[in-house]
């Protein structure tokens, strides 16, 4: 699970070398609206670059890519899949067959360059109305899918409604990419908070997409990183509980009960499972020993 | 690869290096670097061996580095060269 995925503009060498320092769970390598038509080729390059030669250490490596239909794409994917990418977080995602066809093209590539087939992954950027509508088809249309993500900036244009702090006008936006994710058994990731020097501000929102039931949130800003992980990280006493759960059903289990009381309380499968995130968030946070290696991959 | 035309890329920007490749009938390389005592002998070395990868045998190349990281300016390098190589006048 991944608290946090910091875009980096994928043209710029100082910022793409900040990356190897930055404390975000994921980078996001952007080949798409950070980086100009007549920029694309030395971008796509850039990145290809770095990947190949950087240590990022045990940050998962993405890409946004630019649109299926540009011509830019299949370039997109030929150069940063071989270097080491991956994840691709795939921009405006509205139709099945273009993610039936980035499947294929991750097919040739990856055998091509002797990776694993299909160990890259894809995230879904959902930030048009019909992506909305479609969220779940789109979720199911490849195994490779692992995660939706909102895109509420340009989700806003297409809706053609105002973006305000609050948020109110993507609450719908946001509940259905949660239960559309849930359903096709994929993580979510929230859109990201835009006013880069407003701390508390994007806690504040952080907060309110973990109640609604968000796993990590997209970030445009370092500044965001500290706020982010503060909502997502578990206390100490939180992970405790949740570890106490894990182990009082596991025993449950093993005596073939699918219930169990703990200090007074009805421990079942519920509750379990939202221990179980607790413990993921956990994971991420490097709050356990020994296993956070395994998670970070 | 044949260059064809005048070509550039990178930026001036910290972290980047400026890149112009230009056709000639010889090999010429001309690096401008804030860190040429240290490293220059090391980037000139990474130049050379991107030319050699991609079999450019004369034409001029300057870089005027900004203390960019190796992958960067291997990446500019190869920018600009194709760009050359494709007639693409940027």
């Amino acid at each position: 699970m991944k608290r946090s995925l910091l875009f980096i503009p994928g043209n710029r060498p100082n910022m793409i070398q900040n990356g190897l320092v930055l404390p975000a769970d994921a980078l996001i390598f952007d080949l798409e609206d950070s980086v100009l038509e007549e920029e694309k080729d030395a971008a796509r390059t850039l990145v290809a670059s770095a990947l190949s030669s950087l240590d990022f250490g045990l940050k998962e490596l993405v890409v946004r890519i630019n649109e299926m239909s540009s011509p830019h794409a299949l370039k997109d994917i030929e150069a940063v899949v071989p270097a080491g990418c991956e994840s691709i977080l795939l921009p405006k995602t509205e139709h099945s067959d273009d993610i039936l066809e980035l499947d294929r093209w991750l097919d040739t590539v990856e055998q091509a360059s002797g990776i694993p087939p299909g160990s890259t992954s894809l995230i879904l950027l959902i930030e048009t109305a019909l992506g909305v509508e479609k969220a779940f088809e789109l979720a199911k249309a490849s195994r490779r899918v692992k995660a939706l993500a909102l895109g509420a900036e340009d989700l806003a244009a297409d809706l053609g409604c105002e973006r305000t702090g609050e948020g109110t006008e993507i609450l719908y936006s946001r509940t259905r990419l949660v239960i559309a994710a849930r359903a096709a058994g994929v993580e979510v990731f929230d859109t990201p908070f835009t006013d880069t020097y407003d701390e508390q501000g994007c806690f504040l929102d952080t907060v309110f997409a973990k109640k609604l039931g968000f796993d990590g949130k997209l970030s445009i800003s370092p500044h965001h990183l500290a706020p982010i992980h503060k909502a997502f990280t578990p206390s100490q006493e939180a992970l405790e509980n949740a570890l106490e759960v894990q182990q009082a059903m596991q025993e449950a289990q093993r005596e073939g009960r699918g219930a169990v009381a703990l200090r007074g309380r009805m421990i079942d499968m519920p509750v379990l499972k939202q221990a179980e995130r607790v413990i993921q968030w956990a994971k991420a946070a490097r709050m356990l020993k020994g296993e956070a290696d395994d998670e970070s991959r | 690869m044949k260059l064809l035309n005048h070509a550039k890329a990178g930026t001036l920007e910290s972290g980047d290096v400026f890149v112009t490749v230009t056709p000639g009938e010889e090999l010429l390389i001309h690096l401008d670097s804030p860190v040429k005592e240290q490293f220059g002998d090391a980037i000139m070395d990474l130049v050379r061996k991107v030319l050699e990868e991609q079999e450019v045998t004369s034409g001029t190349i300057e870089l005027s580095d900004q203390g960019a990281l190796d992958c960067t300016i291997r990446a500019r390098l190869i920018t600009a060269l194709e760009r050359a190589s494709k007639g693409d006048v940027s």
